[in-house]
């Protein structure tokens, strides 16, 4: 056991060794990991800073009930304690006829206009707010049956197509970050893979002097698997810099400009869960793209005598 | 013991090698293949290694018949056998210890005792001090005498060797085949394909004679078809 460990140690001090003996060469690879990790980890970040920016556009979701001119306000207040003791409603506001044409006077403009009025035209009214769980198109679609289905309710009006144009924007976002994260992946697993694919052929010799002592195919792969996992490990490490760095540079901007809006935000950076995630995709595609030239490779090489 | 039976190679180039060859050799002895270049000796040595599968007939080493042998047990047997090469086949980026104890590291030996064998198998070919040493700080005869420690360190039962005096000049090699009869003194099978037939009457040991893939004698009395081995 205490041999077997050792050899693990040769071999990952060993493709450490090889690595830092070819340091260029090491770097560039390292660089095109990277930028290939780098992408989707700064697309994911984008995607969570838009969903973090705008979490309480959600709670923005706003339901109007508008009641028929004949329903009297007792009613209208009946109908108000029933939504609220509804689950999924956060808020419920009563708005009588009045205090609406009163708003309308106030804030329209027209308020000479609407005093020619001989009656008030506004009905009453209920403002609904779903709790922010309770936000799915689902949900309100829901509601808005429910609320319906009142004879006393005239219209129902729920503002919310924006939120749902927004979530499929996101939804959208996401998918566009699985696509791009698969196919850097993808790439990712072919520079590994052609990076250890050449160095298979310059270890020749050595592989052939191995299988003749009686090395295995799995103590032969060993130190590529390394090497793989090395670069992906300095790809990923790469990744988190480069992405951390920007976060870094917009930080400031980002937040001057979220104070223009009246808003507090502040950029969010690189969380533990995303550098557990790439630190993760770097060494498992590393370990992958090796694994997979070493299997392809390794077959054809046999000791000469 | 090592068992030929009606061994027949032949390769996909379709040249024979071995034609129906048959012959043994016994636990613990010392043989010299013979015979002009392309007789077969050194497809001899690759069935041995397993470096090639016969064609025909059976090849057994140590009650192991090779042609039984699955590919996953390959690496065990080999680690049973000592190789050694006209062309050392050293790793030249690799300081003489470390190419010496490649057979161990491959046999998962722990570092204390790797460290033992590597010392103990330098000093039996007379190299001890010079362990740090890259290959090609090392004389022709220093580098054999490399290969041969490397072929040794892991305790072979067979140790077989492909021309390893051809580089030599007489003297050395008469040193470098003194340490192969070391090896069989304490036990160790030790098959040696060579041209050189000065060394081979030095030693007096039993030969096996080829020719054109087949065996044309075997014995230690000189043979009259060595003559023209020359």
């Amino acid at each position: 056991m205490l041999g077997y460990l050792t050899h693990h140690a040769r071999s990952l001090v060993g493709s450490l060794g090889r690595l830092a003996r070819a340091p260029l060469a090491t770097a560039l690879t390292v660089l095109v990991i990277g930028l290939a990790l780098a992408l989707p980890l700064a697309l994911g970040l984008f995607v969570a800073n838009a969903m973090s920016a705008t979490g309480g556009f959600t709670g923005a979701v706003d339901v109007s009930v508008y009641f028929k001119p004949d329903v009297a306000m007792s009613r209208v207040q009946q109908l108000a304690q029933a939504v609220r003791a509804r689950a999924g409603v956060a808020a419920v506001e009563v708005i009588s006829a009045e205090q609406a044409l009163q708003e309308f006077r106030q804030y329209s403009g027209f308020g000479t206009a609407l005093q020619g009025l001989g009656s008030n035209p506004l009905p009453n009214a209920l403002h609904l707010r779903p709790a922010p769980d309770a936000t799915s198109p689902a949900d309100l679609d829901a509601l808005r049956h429910y609320l319906s289905a009142w004879p006393e309710v005239d219209l129902v009006q729920v503002d919310s197509e924006w939120v749902l144009r927004f979530n499929a924007i996101l939804a959208l976002l996401r998918r566009v970050l699985g696509i791009a994260a698969i196919l850097l992946g993808a790439g990712v697993l072919a520079v590994v893979g052609n990076t250890i694919r050449l160095e298979i052929q310059g270890r020749r010799t050595e592989i052939e002097v191995v299988r003749l002592v009686g090395g295995s195919t799995g103590f032969v792969r060993r130190p590529f698997l390394y090497t793989g996992m090395l670069y992906g490990l300095g790809g990923a490490l790469l990744a988190w810099a480069m992405v951390g760095t920007a976060v870094m540079v917009l930080r400031a901007p980002v937040a001057s400009l979220a104070r223009l809006y009246g808003s507090g935000y502040s950029l969010q950076g690189v969380g533990l869960e995303a550098i557990g995630l790439v630190l993760g995709a770097g060494l498992g595609l590393g370990w992958l793209g090796a694994w997979l030239a070493a299997a392809r490779h390794l077959r054809g090489i046999e000791p000469r005598a | 013991m090592i068992l030929f039976e009606r061994v027949t190679k032949r390769y996909p180039n379709g040249r024979e090698a071995l034609r129906a060859a048959s012959f043994s050799i016994d636990r613990g002895e010392m043989v010299f293949l013979t015979g002009r270049s392309g007789a077969g000796k050194s497809t001899v040595l690759k069935l041995i290694a397993m470096l090639e599968r016969p064609t025909r007939g059976t090849v057994v080493v140590n009650g192991q018949n090779l042609g039984a042998l699955k590919s996953r047990h390959l690496p065990a047997y080999r680690r049973t056998l000592g190789v050694v090469f006209q062309e050392h086949r050293l790793l030249d980026d690799r300081p003489v210890f470390d190419n010496v104890a490649l057979p161990l590291v491959v046999a998962g030996a722990q570092p204390s005792e790797l460290d033992k064998r590597v010392r103990a198998a330098l000093d039996q070919v007379g190299l001890l001090g010079k362990e740090r040493m890259l290959p090609n700080e090392l004389s022709v005869g220093e580098q054999q005498r490399v290969g041969i420690a490397r072929a040794v360190v892991g305790k072979p039962s067979v140790l077989i060797a492909d021309e390893p005096t051809g580089n030599l000049d007489p003297a050395l090699a008469l040193e470098v085949m003194k340490l192969f009869k070391r090896f069989q003194d304490v036990g160790v099978t030790v098959i040696i394909a060579t041209h050189d037939l000065h060394v081979v009457h030095e030693f007096g040991q039993r030969r096996i004679v080829l020719e054109d893939g087949q065996i044309q004698g075997s014995g230690e009395a000189p043979l009259p078809s060595m003559t023209a081995t020359r």
